[in-house]
């Protein structure tokens, strides 16, 4: 029962639909049906917004490690520089996301340019 | 009660509030966020999906993370169930999100359905925005606020991923490589910056350098494994150093 398991025009919104609207406006729906009854600070919260963040930290370093498409042909070392560089930007200029992106972007985009990789 | 023109200014009210919902959407916050769904479109279109299915996908999962999750699951060649269950572990946050927006813009006598509706729209940028605006936006008309700084951040971006996966075919290596990367710097910036505790960001750390190794340990449970150990991991963290503190 993969995205492409079954060879009709349907299957792939319908595991869109699924996979995605029901898994993520099921949380939106029990957040709005509980109101303000959870206590915020609740130890199990921690450990749930902790599990949440782990698995969306592994997706992106996957999205480093390996990519799809034309970024898997930029060297793995400079797909990493990049991002360290970016994230260290970030800290260094008081979390400022924008910091972060241009920086990771230059030091990608330079380095393409000046390596002749692509 | 009924009275036509105390509805009639009620109305064009509620009109310049969704107007500057609309506009508070266009924003630094805003224009990051648009940067990250052009990756997105990219990351998509690399993953197979079809333009429609990649727009149809962005107006109904909306939250980015939770989409990237998902397309990761495609391109893993994951089980439906598998992909949902790890949806569902990537989008948790967006409970407490929404329990905590919920009562700054709740009145007595607002219906229900307007807040499961508008719920739809919760992710991390229109949370933030709505949290950090809500303060000069008079309570009866916060719903209608949240309405139009929802409506139009979901749908400027089901435009960006539109016209960005016609163009990405179209555009130099170097530049579809730099747009591409736009998704993971985005994430590995503000990922950082949600952490609302210490715990959060070892959490990220740690998913972080497990990521790629369970990718190569045990694909297709790659994901949940990092998570839950990662999770695990720095939730047990934190409870040590707050049991010597306590001592």
């Amino acid at each position: 029962m993969t995205f492409d398991a079954i060879e009709t025009w349907w299957w792939p919104y319908l595991f869109i639909l699924i996979a995605g609207w029901l898994a993520t406006d099921f949380w939106r729906f029990l957040g709005v049906y509980l109101g303000g009854r959870m206590a915020h600070d609740s130890e199990l919260l921690v450990l749930v917004r902790c599990i949440a963040t782990g698995l969306v930290a592994a997706v992106i370093a996957n999205l480093i490690v390996f990519p799809a498409g034309v970024l898997a042909s930029v060297p793995l070392a400079l797909r990493i520089g990049a991002a360290g560089v970016g994230f260290f930007a970030f800290l260094a200029s008081g979390k400022k996301v924008v910091a972060g992106i241009a920086a990771g972007e230059a030091v990608l985009f330079g380095s393409l340019f000046w390596l002749d990789v692509l | 009660m009924n009275d036509p023109e105390a509805t009639a200014s009620v109305g064009s009210e509620r009109r310049a509030w969704f107007l500057r919902g609309v506009r508070s959407a266009i924003s630094v916050p805003g224009f990051i966020l648009a940067s990250a769904f052009v990756g997105f479109a990219g990351l998509a279109r690399d993953a197979g999906l079809t333009l429609t299915q990649t727009v149809f996908m962005t107006g109904i999962v909306w939250a980015l993370p939770a989409k990237v999750v998902l397309v990761g699951a495609i391109l893993a060649g994951s089980s439906l169930p598998a992909a949902m269950f790890a949806v569902t572990l990537s989008s948790v946050r967006l409970g407490p999100m929404v329990v905590a927006l919920v009562p700054e813009m709740r009145e007595p006598k607002t219906r229900s359905w307007v807040l499961y509706a508008l719920s739809h729209f919760v992710a991390v940028t229109s949370w933030v925005l709505a949290m950090e605006r809500f303060r000069y936006v008079p309570r009866s008309m916060r719903t209608t606020y949240y309405a139009g700084l929802g409506s139009m951040l979901v749908l400027a971006n089901m435009a960006v991923v539109g016209v960005v996966f016609l163009i990405a075919g179209r555009l130099p290596p170097a530049v579809s490589a730099a747009l591409f990367f736009l998704t993971p710097l985005y994430f590995v910036t503000s990922l950082w910056g949600s952490a609302r505790e210490r715990a959060g960001q070892l959490a990220m750390i740690l998913g972080l350098a497990l990521g790629p190794v369970f990718h190569v340990a045990m694909p297709g449970f790659d994901l949940l494994a990092s998570g839950l150990v990662a999770g695990f991991g720095a939730f047990a963290i934190h409870l040590l150093i707050k049991r010597r503190r306590a001592v």
